[in-house]
């Protein structure tokens, strides 16, 4: 296992920029996962990892070895790709057992390392069969054995699960996860499914437009989103973003927007500063939504847009006139009872706030 | 349900029709596998009977026409070997490096090849193979024809190899293959049916070429038998049908082998590893 490290890596394709300039540290054993939209650069900055792109300028460190110009194959690296690139004309112990060949490692040895790793990963009794005669799972199974055959210091994983069936993705989510306690490895996981690197991370890295947004641990993302756009991009459903217009008066911040009834905030220094531009940004996780009672001092109302029912909870979707939707994720056993109007209720302390530019303000309570 | 008698009367004129284009066509190639076994056969259509081999017999002790069957392997093969090799490295370069330019490389040497393998080229190319010395040479055949063949063997292989993802390989160097060891354990055999398309093709177009061989050769010892086959005339001129037949028949055999060898062996694609 080992570190991996970029240091300022700019990657063009022609014109095409598709990393400007980024810098990141991952430590030993951390399980780092590059998440964004597609066209962000993190498969990009993945391949760089592995050294199938190379960085137009910067440089990639391994373990504090500078491998920005060494082949694939004398970084130490394993990965499993999104489309799995097995090969189709070897069989499943052929496949998995590759690494070890083209190591040298004799054909006894190295089958019976596959059947080893092919019987944690459930897939001991496929062994003979060709690629095309399992099923998605089982192929995908198959990809994860190839890369954990040997050791490696550093495991790739692209987009690994996005081919699979929901029920598929958790399981393999959740065996993922267990891996990754068992083995400490130190890894990196491009993927655009925020769920999926919630559950897996130890820091997540969101991406947006070649740069990284914020790079931290998944509460701290969620908790704290550092732009509007982790907010958005994080949560399902993500967080409800209302634009607001902000002043400051009486010792109060004051926001409002069509539909919204807030009660005044205790502006600190950040806040006040960031109200001069007299637009803010206001957030709140759908979680943090209720059906408004008796007493409820802030609200945000609007017409009925959908009322879905998931199970354990409703999402419940409002529309502000032509201001936007804000849907809140409502947990109880009784049917909701709305109305062609709702009225939704959250408390001052689930505020999250954004400045003119999209970026957080502070809470009072950060330092 | 009962159908209009509108749809009827279609099906039934379009089935006739069919069936009459089907056997003008059909015809000759029964006169193909009968004649050969009957010692009397002319133009005319006719059930051997008795059936025999004696044309065989006679083929056989023609020893100039026997050693061209030979000519004409040690030709097609020579050529095929240099066709498959020489386009499979190249269109996997074409395909897989970022050359500027290759699709137009591509496109004008496959414009000129037509030229090269064509009649109109004959006589530069007698003079250089003169030049070269090779005249009266089975090599002179095979790279004449390899030259020819290429381009087209290139651009076929680059489409198909063009289609096959990147991954398998970069899976391969990931895992630690050098990428001559990625192409010759992953690629190569993801591109085998490919190959064995070209082959095929090069083998038949080597295989049934007459003009080539009989300008760059002179002696009668080198000759493949689409040229020997002219030794089933009489000296006036006309063919010795029942001979002519029975060689034929012959000369058609490793073709048909060959697609049939191909089609068993390699008539398959390789699906599923590649999830999309």
């Amino acid at each position: 296992m080992a570190s991996v490290e970029f240091q300022n890596i700019s990657k063009s394709f022609g014109a095409f920029v598709a990393v400007p300039d980024i810098s990141f540290q991952i430590a030993d054993g951390e399980f780092i996962c590059l998440l964004g939209p597609s066209g962000c650069g993190k498969t990009t900055s993945l391949r760089m990892i592995a050294g199938l792109e190379t960085p137009s300028s910067g440089r990639v460190m391994i373990g504090g070895r500078d491998v920005t110009y060494l082949h694939p194959k004398d970084r130490g690296i394993s990965m499993v790709f999104q489309d799995y690139a097995l090969y189709p004309h070897m069989n499943i112990a052929d496949n998995i057992a590759y690494p070890l060949k083209v190591r040298g490692e004799q054909e006894t040895k190295r089958h019976a390392r596959a059947k080893e790793v092919a019987d944690v990963l459930k897939i001991g009794d496929l062994l003979k069969r060709l690629p095309s005669q399992i099923s998605g799972g089982q192929q995908q199974r198959t990809s994860l054995a190839r890369a954990l055959v040997y050791p490696s210091e550093v495991y790739l994983f692209d987009e690994p699960l996005s081919n699979l069936d929901a029920k598929l993705r958790l399981e393999a989510r959740g065996f993922l996860n267990h891996l990754q306690r068992d083995m400490g490895m130190t890894a990196v996981y491009v993927t655009h499914d925020q769920a999926e690197a919630m559950a897996l991370a130890t820091r997540i890295a969101v991406m947006d437009k070649g740069r990284i947004v914020q790079f931290a641990p998944p509460i701290e993302i969620y908790r704290r989103p550092a732009t509007t756009f982790v907010a958005n991009f994080v949560g399902n459903p993500p967080m409800n973003l209302v634009p607001v217009e902000a002043s400051v008066g009486e010792g109060a911040l004051h926001l409002r927007a069509e539909g919204l009834q807030l009660a005044p905030i205790a502006p600190t220094e950040a806040i006040a500063k960031a109200a001069k531009s007299g637009r803010m940004t206001l957030g709140v996780r759908p979680e943090h939504l209720r059906i408004a009672g008796q007493g409820d001092q802030n609200i945000v109302s609007g017409e009925l847009f959908a009322n879905e029912n998931m199970g354990p909870e409703s999402l419940v979707t409002l529309e502000r006139g032509d201001n936007g939707r804000v849907t809140a994720r409502i947990f109880t056993d009784d049917e909701i009872k709305v109305g062609t109007s709702v009225h939704l209720a959250f408390d001052t302390r689930h505020v999250t706030l954004f400045d003119d530019s999209g970026a957080r303000i502070p809470a009072a309570d950060e330092r | 349900m009962k159908k209009p008698p509108n749809i009827f009367v279609r099906r039934t004129v379009f089935s006739a029709a069919a069936t009459f284009l089907g056997t003008v066509f059909a015809l000759p190639l029964v006169w193909f596998v009968f004649a050969p076994f009957n010692a009397r056969a002319e133009l005319g259509l006719a059930i051997p009977s008795p059936f025999t081999l004696s044309n065989f017999a006679t083929v056989f002790q023609n020893t100039f026409a026997m050693q061209a069957l030979l000519n004409s392997l040690i030709q097609a093969a020579g050529g095929v070997v240099l066709v498959g090799g020489a386009a499979t490295l190249a269109a996997y370069a074409l395909s897989r490096s970022p050359i500027p330019g290759k699709g137009a490389v591509t496109y004008i040497l496959l414009l000129f090849s037509s030229v090269v393998s064509g009649s109109a080229a004959m006589v530069p190319i007698f003079l250089i193979i003169s030049a070269a010395g090779l005249i009266d040479t089975h090599l002179a055949v095979i790279l004449v024809f390899a030259g020819g063949l290429l381009p087209t063997a290139m651009f076929i292989l680059r489409d198909f190899i063009d289609a096959i993802p990147r991954s398998y390989e970069e899976s391969a160097m990931v895992a630690g293959a050098s990428p001559l060891q990625a192409f010759f354990d992953v690629a190569l055999p993801v591109i085998r049916p490919g190959i064995v398309v070209v082959v095929v093709w090069a083998f038949v177009n080597i295989w049934g070429s007459f003009l080539i061989p009989f300008i760059l050769l002179r002696s009668d010892k080198l000759m493949p038998a689409s040229v020997a086959i002219y030794s089933f005339y009489s000296e006036a001129g006309t063919p010795i049908v029942t001979l002519l037949a029975a060689y034929s028949l012959i000369y058609s055999l490793p073709v048909i082998a060959l697609y049939l060898f191909a089609n068993w062996k390699f008539g398959f694609r390789f699906f599923g590893g590649i999830k999309s």
